[in-house]
């Protein structure tokens, strides 16, 4: 029989004993901090509370394209311009990341010895150095680049120099917002489209020319519409005035180098996934696919590509997570995305330590979070369905 | 009829060096013109490179045989044209980029330190070292030698921590920060697969809110948050607090890759190390965790050169590594303008460090593949 006293050699009740036991550990630790936070805070004469979003921010913003920033408005503006700023450069870097990572991918697996070789000199040498070494680098290039009197001119639209690349801004007029409905109209029918061509051609064989229709739709329809309401579209060209560019569109070098070093950086990284999901497609695949009679580009695209994809596109999420995490670091170079903007320049004017780096960090938690969601979605839409 | 014709050779073409250019160059029209573009665009930048790094670059003296003090001297602020690289900044900033600021009457003991890691390390990469068991021995000690070494103490004359600079900082943030996420991570992996659902939760947590936030916040954290967190009296130091989100960043992401190598355990070693009677930490330490670790030691060493290259954010917060070192040279006035030199400098150490990690990293890859392959262990 066993005594009472052994009780703790009672697998249940040892289990519900480590958990308390951890839990009341962790609220004590809790309990302890929130206590010497308090008492720190109050030491100090900071405040605690949500108020100083409101408060005019006092700074200006040099780039912020989606907003337009006044050093009067607050701090939660900020916030607002800081987010659009970090999307902006993620977004953008996870494109021409992908972009640039497949193309060194697929040509790391070509025949061309040269090329192969070029390819594996620059992933190693971007895969080994520091990122935000990388970032800094391009900066400086970039403001060595001549001042704004001789800047470089491209058909004297598009004018580059040490304050970024100024170029045209596109101006809307009444009546483009018809070819803007028009557009995605055409994109949701593009789909729908797809849709219907493939069950089509599961049940009966027959193909639809959907790529062309598609082009047909999305770019030529809504370009004669255009023309139709007669052109609602007209552009703001900058031109020099005293010291700088007045009007047009610019983009700043520090948004430059950003989208630069993290499109190269991670392309890298893209790069060899994408080479390690199409070697991952045994041979056979191939070889049985080519004995088939198929086009090598068909081979490509119905065989090796969907396959590949599934190994793939795991890591590559990480790689977008990555890119956006690091997006943080423009606050190396003055680029005004979340963590410079708001955790950086905001927190240091206000003191509200900790309500700033609550907000950072639970925004860059959200913005994983959905990256997840969304690539986890899309994975499990290409996974191999056992029927 | 029976005789053997001899086998005749293959054709011309697709043998020797001609052979090679025509299969790997040349192989059809689109390639030769990638081919022939690739190589003009080497041609002209390869001997541009190695110009300017080295044929025409300064390394001490300048082209007029004249010691370089100030960027005034070098060749190529001199004659622009013809002038390449000025390592002269290197040269006169080499014991910063290596030490910081440590007084140079102690710097003994940086070179100790430097010594005794290799010491302390190399044993632990390669298992067919000589004599490893002892030298295992010295690199349980090492961290405490080392500490006492760097920061002063025991008879040695103290240096604050605002005084290392340079690799020093680097270093020590690296190998601190992987040496005690390891641990770290081995806890929270087996945490995160407890049955004990407090502790998985709490494991899981933490784990997927350090991996979703960038480091640069954890920095901000550590430099900013954690005083306020501590009682009055209490102080840490700079490179502590840093050390301390490095720590808690990379220990995150070991316990996923050793998460990821338990998992590939088979159940059956569970199973048979609870059915001879082992308790849970007895099979974990004895039969699970040394198959989980030996087959996520590639991973673990790539998770590590992402921690060692992510040290350089440490300049964010106002260390002075490496990469800060090499910033601080470039805004002092009399050098002014070699930042491509500075930049050159410091990505080619970290490339040695990293590089070689990734070697390092494939070359374990292989053995462990070929260790399985013919089901040797």
């Amino acid at each position: 029989m066993r005594s009472k006293l052994n009780f703790f050699s009672d697998e249940k009740f040892r289990s519900i004993f480590f958990q308390t036991l951890v839990i009341g550990l962790f609220a004590l630790g809790i309990f302890f901090i929130v206590q010497t936070t308090a008492y720190n805070l109050e030491k100090r004469n900071i405040a605690t509370g949500w108020r100083f979003l409101t408060d005019p921010a006092g700074f200006d913003i040099s780039f912020s394209p989606f907003i337009d920033f006044k050093s009067t408005d607050t701090h939660l503006d900020v916030y607002f311009v800081g987010v659009l700023n970090t999307l902006l450069v993620s977004v953008c870097g996870c494109i021409a990341a992908t972009i640039l990572g497949f193309l060194v991918g697929i040509i790391r697996l070509s025949s061309n010895w040269l090329l192969v070789r070029v390819a594996y000199i620059y992933v190693e040498f971007t895969r080994n150095v520091p990122l935000l070494l990388q970032i800094i680098l391009w900066y400086s290039i970039l403001i060595q680049l001549p001042r704004v009197k001789q800047s470089l001119e491209f058909l004297d639209i598009f004018f580059i120099s040490n304050r970024g690349v100024y170029s045209p801004r596109p101006v809307f007029e009444t009546g483009f917002s018809y070819v803007f409905i028009a557009i995605i109209l055409a994109l949701i029918s593009s789909f729908l489209i797809r849709r219907w061509a493939k069950k089509r051609q599961d049940e009966t064989g027959q193909q639809f020319p959907v790529l062309s229709s598609a082009f047909g739709l999305i770019i030529i329809a809504p370009l004669i519409l255009f023309f139709i309401i007669g052109s609602p579209l007209s552009f703001d060209y900058p031109a020099l005035k005293g010291f700088n560019f007045k009007g047009g569109m610019v983009i700043r070098p520090e948004f430059i180098a950003m989208f630069l070093a993290l499109t190269i950086y991670t392309a890298a990284f893209i790069s060899e996934t994408v080479r390690s999901g199409i070697l991952s497609v045994t041979k056979g695949q191939r070889e049985a696919s080519a004995s088939l009679g198929l086009k090598k580009s068909w081979i490509m695209r119905l065989i090796i590509i969907p396959q590949a994809l599934r190994v793939i596109v795991p890591p590559l999420t990480s790689q977008y997570l990555n890119l956006t995490k690091n997006s943080s670091l423009g606050i190396a170079v003055g680029y005004a995305d979340l963590v410079h903007g708001f955790g950086g320049i905001s927190l240091n004017q206000t003191g509200q330590a900790i309500e700033c780096m609550v907000i950072v960090m639970a925004t860059y938690l959200t913005i994983s979070l959905t990256i997840s969601l969304f690539m986890n979605i899309y994975n499990r839409s290409i996974q191999f369905k056992e029927k | 009829m029976n005789e053997i014709t001899e086998s005749r050779k293959p054709p011309l073409a697709t043998t020797g060096i001609l052979g090679w250019l025509r299969m790997n160059l040349f192989s059809n029209w689109i390639n030769s013109l990638i081919s022939l573009f690739v190589l003009y665009v080497l041609i002209q930048f390869i001997p541009w490179i190695l110009n300017w790094t080295i044929f025409a670059a300064d390394f001490k003296y300048n082209f007029n045989g004249a010691e370089i003090t100030d960027r005034t001297m070098c060749s190529r602020v001199l004659d622009p044209e013809n002038g390449g690289a000025c390592w002269a900044i290197i040269y006169v900033r080499f014991y910063q980029f290596m030490y910081g600021f440590y007084p140079r009457d102690e710097v003994w003991r940086v070179n100790l330190s430097y010594i005794m890691l290799a010491v302390a390390v190399v044993p632990l990469l390669f298992d067919k070292f000589p004599f490893r068991k002892h030298f295992l021995k010295f690199t349980y000690v090492f961290p405490v030698i080392a500490f006492f070494l760097l920061n002063g103490g025991l008879g040695l004359e103290s240096v604050s921590t605002n005084k290392w600079g340079g690799l020093l900082v680097t270093l020590v943030l690296g190998c601190t920060g992987i040496a005690l996420a390891f641990p770290l991570g081995i806890v929270l992996a087996l945490g995160r697969r407890s049955n004990l659902p407090v502790i998985s939760m709490m494991c899981t947590l933490f784990i997927e809110f350090i991996r979703g936030v960038p480091l640069i916040t954890l920095l901000f954290f550590g430099m900013v948050m954690l005083p306020l967190f501590l009682p009055e009296g209490v102080n840490m130091d700079g490179l502590a607090r840093v050390l301390v989100a490095v720590t808690l960043f990379q220990s995150a992401y070991m316990a996923e890759v050793i998460r990821g190598g338990l998992q590939a355990i088979p159940q059956g070693q569970y199973e048979a190390a609870r059915s001879i009677g082992l308790s849970y930490w007895q099979m974990n330490m004895k039969v699970v965790l040394p198959q989980a670790i030996r087959i996520s030691i590639p991973s673990i060493v790539n998770t590590s050169i992402g921690l060692f290259k992510d040290t350089t954010l440490v300049i964010i917060v106002g260390l002075l590594d490496l990469l800060g070192i090499g910033r601080g040279a470039l805004a002092d006035t009399t050098w002014l303008g070699l930042a491509y030199e500075v930049y050159f400098f410091v990505s080619l150490v970290f490339f040695i460090f990293t590089f070689a990690m990734s070697r390092y990293s494939l070359y374990l890859e292989k053995k462990l593949k070929t260790g399985i392959n013919m089901g040797a262990d």
